[in-house]
C-alpha cells in the first residue's frame, strides 16, 4: 500500500528548522519549536474558529516565502493566519523590525488599558502582562486622557470592566461558537468601540462562563471569585465529574480546604481546549462534587509560572532602564575623597 | 478638446432617463457584448485596455477579473463599490447622479463577462437620493428587457440590486464592504483568501469601483486597443478628477491621463488656476489619504520635468518627493491654509472612521489626532513632532487593511514637507492660536 502521509514542509524560524504538516500556520510551527520563538498572541485562540489577525502582536517577517519563490514578503505578516510554505524562512525575535513593531503594539494596547495590575483580578493570568513584560517599555509617551467606562451589569456571574478591554474579540467568538442565544458583541467604532450586551440583557446561558477563561486581560472576570484571593496563593487541582452538559474536566482552585474557583483546564499556551458549563464552573464548589485527579501541572510560559520574576531571569536592561527612569541625582558638592568612599 | 469617455453626454438634458440615454448610443455595448462576444473575449478586451482600478489602489482591472476563481456549481458575484466617502473625492457620486444608466450598462457588460447572475451596487447610505435615481434607472432598464431574465433573448439572466451602506468609510474597503453586504459589522477581513477566491457569501467575487465599471461599455464598443491608445504609458484611458479647494473653478473633470498637473490647475479648460490674489501652497493629489506635497514638488519632478496626472508620474520619487493618484480627489491649498489644522482635520476623520478591529489603527489614529489637536491649539511640545512620525511609522503596514496607512501617510508627509509649520505652532502658541493665523515663513509658493 502506498504511503498516504502528507509531505511535510520544512520551515525555519529564527534559525531553527522544524517540519510541519501542510496547512500549519507560522504561529503553530513556532509553538512546535517552543515558547522561546513562539510569537505572542493576544487575540488568536486556537480552539476558536476565525480568531486571530486583530491584535497584530504576532507579526513576523518572512525573509523567504518558500523554496520555490524565495522572495521576502514586503510587509510584516500576522503569523497566526499565514500558512507555512516549504522552505519558508521566518524571522521572529531575531529581526529588529519585528521587535520594534511589537514594542509599538504593546504601547498601543497600553494607551487605554490601565496598568492597575495590583488591583486587577486577572493578576498573574494576564496575557497582556506577559506581553508587556517581554516587549514593553518602562514609560509611556501618552499624555492624553484615557478611555474609561462605567461598570455595566451583565448578569450574576460575569463582571465586565470595559476599561481594561483590548477588543481582542475572543469573547465574541466564544459566545458565537459555543453558546446559544448570543446577546453580546462589539458596539461602536474605533477607540470608542466596546463590548456590550443587547439592550438590558444579561449574558446568561449554559456556557457563558467560558468568556471569562478566554479573556486575555481583566475585562471579564468571575463574580463568584473576584477578589477572594490571588492566583498564586491558591492551589490548583485537576478534577472531573460526571456532567450531562460538558466534559466535566476542570481545575479546582483551593484555598485551604475550600474550593474558591473552578476553571476549565488550560494548555501551555493559556488556551482552553475543552470548554465547561456554568453548572460545573459556578454551582459545584464543594470537594464532594468532584473526583480529584491530582495537582495541576502548569506548563504555561507566563511571567509567573516561568518564574520570570526570579532575579537572574529578569533581563538586565529592564532593571537598568527602570533605575534610570527613577534615578534622581543628588547634588553633593562636598569633597568625599577623604571619606574612604570607593 | 480632450477625449471624453464617461462624461461625453453628461450635459444632454434628460440623460438620466432610459430613452434619452438610448438615443445617445446607450446600451449598444450590452447588445454587442451579449450577442456577439463571449465572456472571455470581453475580459481580454479589458486586459488589452490596461484600465486600472479607479477606486484608489490602481490595480489592473483585467488582471483582477482573470484571477476570479471559477469552481463548478458556485455562483459568482460582481459588486460595485459606490461607497465613495474620502474627503475630497466625489466623482462617483457625480457620475451616478448624472449618468445612472452608464453604470448600469457597465454592470451588465461586466457581470456577463464574469459570469455573474446577481450583482450588487453598494452605495453609501448618505446618498439616498442617488439610490432612488439608480433604482428608477434599474426599473427602466428591466422594463426594456436589458435586465432580469433572458436579457435581449440571449438567455443571460442578471438581477441588479442596489444596497445602501450604513455610512461608514471603512465599508469602502472591499472586504469590509462584503461583510457589510452580508449584513455583518463592517470589519475588514484578513487576506488571503482574496475576494476573487472567497468573497461575498464565500463565493468568488469581483469588487470594482463605479468609474472602473462605467468604462467597460466604451471598451466593449471601441475595443481595448482604442482605450489603451488614450493616456500615457501604463496609465491608460481617462480619469475623473474631483478638484476642490482654493481653485478658481473646482469641479469634476474628465481628463486624459498624462496631462501635466500644472495645466490641470491653470488651464482654462479645467480649474483655471488658484483663486485670484493667492498663491499655490500645497496639493493633495488623490484624496485625503495620500501624502501631501508642497507646490514645487506637486508641479515638477526632482529632475525638473513637469509632473503629470498619471499613476507613475505622481508616485515618482516614492513618498519622499512623490504622492499617489489614488481616487483622484484633487485638493489644492493656497497660502491661507494652515497645514497643521488641515492635518488634524484629516486625522480626525480617520480616527472617527477606524473600525477598531486591529490595535495599531484603533489606538494609533486616536493618539495622532489628540497630539495634532494639542499642537493646533498651542499646547504642543517639541518632541511631539517626532512622536507623531514614530506613531505613524508604527501604524503603517502593520494593520489588517489600508486604513492604517491612509491615516498615517497624511501625518507623516505633512511633517516631512511642512515641519517648520509644526515647529512654529509649538514655539509660537500665542500667535498660532489666533483666529485665522497661518504660518508665513520660508516656503515655496507658486
Amino acid at each position: 500500500m502506498e504511503d498516504t502521509k502528507p509531505q511535510l514542509l520544512k520551515v525555519t524560524i529564527d534559525g531553527i528548522e522544524v517540519e510541519v504538516e501542510p496547512g500549519t500556520t507560522i504561529l503553530q510551527a513556532a509553538r512546535k519549536i517552543g515558547p522561546e520563538v513562539a510569537p505572542p498572541a493576544m487575540c488568536y485562540y486556537q480552539p476558536l474558529k476565525g480568531s486571530g489577525g486583530k491584535c497584530r502582536a504576532c507579526l513576523v517577517r518572512v525573509a523567504a516565502g518558500s523554496a520555490k519563490d524565495p522572495r521576502p514578503m514586503p510587509k510584516l505578516v500576522a503569523s497566526c493566519l499565514t500558512g507555512v510554505q516549504d522552505g519558508m524562512v521566518v524571522e521572529n525575535t531575531t529581526n529588529p523590525q519585528v521587535v520594534d513593531a511589537r514594542n509599538g503594539i504593546v504601547e498601543f494596547l497600553l494607551l487605554n488599558h490601565p496598568l492597575d495590575c495590583p488591583v486587577c483580578d486577572q493578576a498573574g493570568e494576564c496575557d497582556l502582562q506577559n506581553f508587556a513584560f517581554d516587549h514593553g517599555k518602562v514609560t509611556t509617551r501618552y499624555e492624553e486622557d484615557r478611555r474609561t467606562f462605567e461598570k455595566k451589569d451583565i448578569g450574576p456571574y460575569i463582571q465586565l470592566h470595559m476599561t481594561r478591554c483590548i477588543l481582542c474579540y475572543r469573547c465574541v467568538y466564544t459566545a458565537d461558537q459555543i453558546t446559544e442565544k448570543r446577546v453580546h458583541g462589539v458596539l461602536g467604532r474605533g477607540d470608542a468601540a466596546e463590548i456590550g450586551t443587547y439592550i438590558e440583557k444579561a449574558i446568561d446561558n449554559d456556557f457563558s462562563g467560558n468568556v471569562i477563561d478566554v479573556c486575555p486581560v481583566g475585562a471579564l472576570t468571575d463574580k463568584t471569585y473576584r477578589f477572594k484571593n490571588r492566583v498564586w496563593f491558591s492551589k490548583p487541582v485537576d478534577a472531573h465529574r460526571d456532567c450531562p452538559t460538558c466534559s466535566g474536566k476542570v481545575t479546582l482552585w483551593y484555598r485551604g480546604e475550600d474550593v474558591i474557583r473552578v476553571t476549565a483546564r488550560k494548555n501551555e499556551w493559556n488556551e482552553v481546549t475543552e470548554f465547561i458549563c456554568n453548572t460545573c464552573r459556578f454551582d459545584t464548589k464543594k470537594t464532594s462534587d468532584w473526583i480529584i485527579e491530582g495537582p495541576t501541572k502548569i506548563a504555561r510560559s507566563s511571567v509567573i509560572s516561568a518564574n520570570k520574576y526570579r532575579a537572574d531571569a529578569i533581563k538586565p536592561s529592564f532593571g537598568q532602564r527602570l533605575a534610570a527612569a527613577e534615578y534622581k541625582p543628588i547634588h553633593d558638592e562636598r569633597d568625599t575623597s577623604q571619606l574612604g568612599i570607593q | 478638446m480632450a477625449t471624453k469617455i464617461l462624461t461625453e453626454h453628461i450635459n444632454v438634458p434628460g440623460i438620466e432617463t432610459f430613452d434619452v440615454y438610448r438615443k445617445q448610443g446607450g446600451y449598444t455595448a450590452v447588445e454587442k457584448a451579449l450577442k456577439t462576444m463571449t465572456p472571455d473575449e470581453i475580459v481580454e478586451e479589458v486586459k488589452k485596455a490596461g484600465v486600472r482600478g479607479r477606486g484608489g489602489a490602481g490595480f489592473p482591472m483585467g488582471m483582477k477579473w482573470s484571477f476570479l476563481a471559477k469552481p463548478e456549481g458556485v455562483p459568482r458575484y460582481l459588486v460595485c463599490n459606490a461607497d465613495e466617502s474620502e474627503p475630497g473625492t466625489f466623482k462617483d457620486h457625480y457620475l451616478m447622479k448624472n449618468l445612472p444608466h452608464l453604470l448600469i450598462e457597465g454592470m451588465i457588460v461586466s457581470s456577463y463577462a464574469l459570469g455573474a447572475n446577481k450583482s450588487f451596487i453598494y452605495v453609501r447610505g448618505e446618498l439616498m437620493y442617488v439610490i432612488h435615481i439608480l433604482e428608477k434607472a434599474i426599473a427602466e432598464a428591466t422594463a426594456k428587457g436589458f435586465l432580469g431574465k433572458n436579457i435581449l433573448g440571449t438567455g443571460y439572466d442578471l438581477e441588479l440590486i442596489v444596497q445602501p451602506g450604513g455610512g461608514a468609510y471603512i465599508c469602502g474597503e472591499e472586504t469590509a464592504l462584503l461583510e457589510s453586504l452580508e449584513g455583518k459589522r463592517g470589519n475588514p477581513r484578513n487576506k488571503p483568501p482574496f475576494p476573487a477566491v472567497k468573497g461575498l457569501y464565500q463565493s468568488p467575487t469581483v469588487v470594482n469601483n463605479v468609474e472602473s465599471i462605467a468604462t467597460t461599455s466604451w471598451i466593449v464598443n471601441n475595443g481595448g486597443d482604442a482605450y489603451a491608445a488614450i493616456g500615457i504609458g501604463r496609465s491608460t484611458g481617462t480619469k475623473l478628477i474631483s478638484a476642490s479647494g482654493h481653485l478658481k473653478r473646482p469641479g469634476v473633470y474628465e481628463i486624459e491621463l498624462g496631462v501635466p498637473v500644472e495645466d490641470f490647475i491653470y488651464a482654462d479648460e479645467w480649474c483655471q488656476g488658484i483663486r485670484p490674489g493667492h498663491k499655490f501652497k500645497a496639493l493633495v493629489a488623490g484624496g485625503s489619504s495620500v501624502p501631501i506635497l508642497p507646490a514645487n514638488l506637486a508641479l515638477t519632478l526632482e529632475n525638473g520635468d513637469k509632473r503629470l496626472m498619471s499613476y507613475e508620474s505622481l508616485s515618482e520619487g516614492g513618498f519622499k518627493t512623490g504622492t499617489m493618484l489614488g481616487s483622484g480627489g484633487f485638493i489644492v491649498f493656497d497660502e491661507t491654509a494652515c497645514i497643521v489644522r488641515n492635518t488634524w482635520n484629516f486625522s480626525r476623520f480617520y480616527h472617527h472612521e477606524s473600525c477598531g478591529q486591529c490595535s495599531p489603527c484603533r489606538e494609533g489614529t486616536g493618539w495622532m489626532e489628540k497630539v495634532l489637536h494639542r499642537i493646533e491649539y498651542g499646547h504642543g511640545h517639541q518632541q511631539d513632532i517626532d512622536l507623531l512620525v514614530d506613531v505613524a511609522r508604527r501604524i503603517e503596514g502593520n494593520t489588517i487593511c489600508p486604513l492604517g496607512d491612509a491615516a498615517a501617510w497624511p501625518v507623516a508627509s505633512a511633517i516631512r514637507h511642512f515641519r517648520d509649520e509644526f515647529e512654529w505652532h509649538i514655539t509660537n502658541p500665542q500667535e498660532a492660536t489666533q483666529p485665522g493665523a497661518v504660518y508665513r515663513g520660508e516656503m515655496a509658493l507658486v
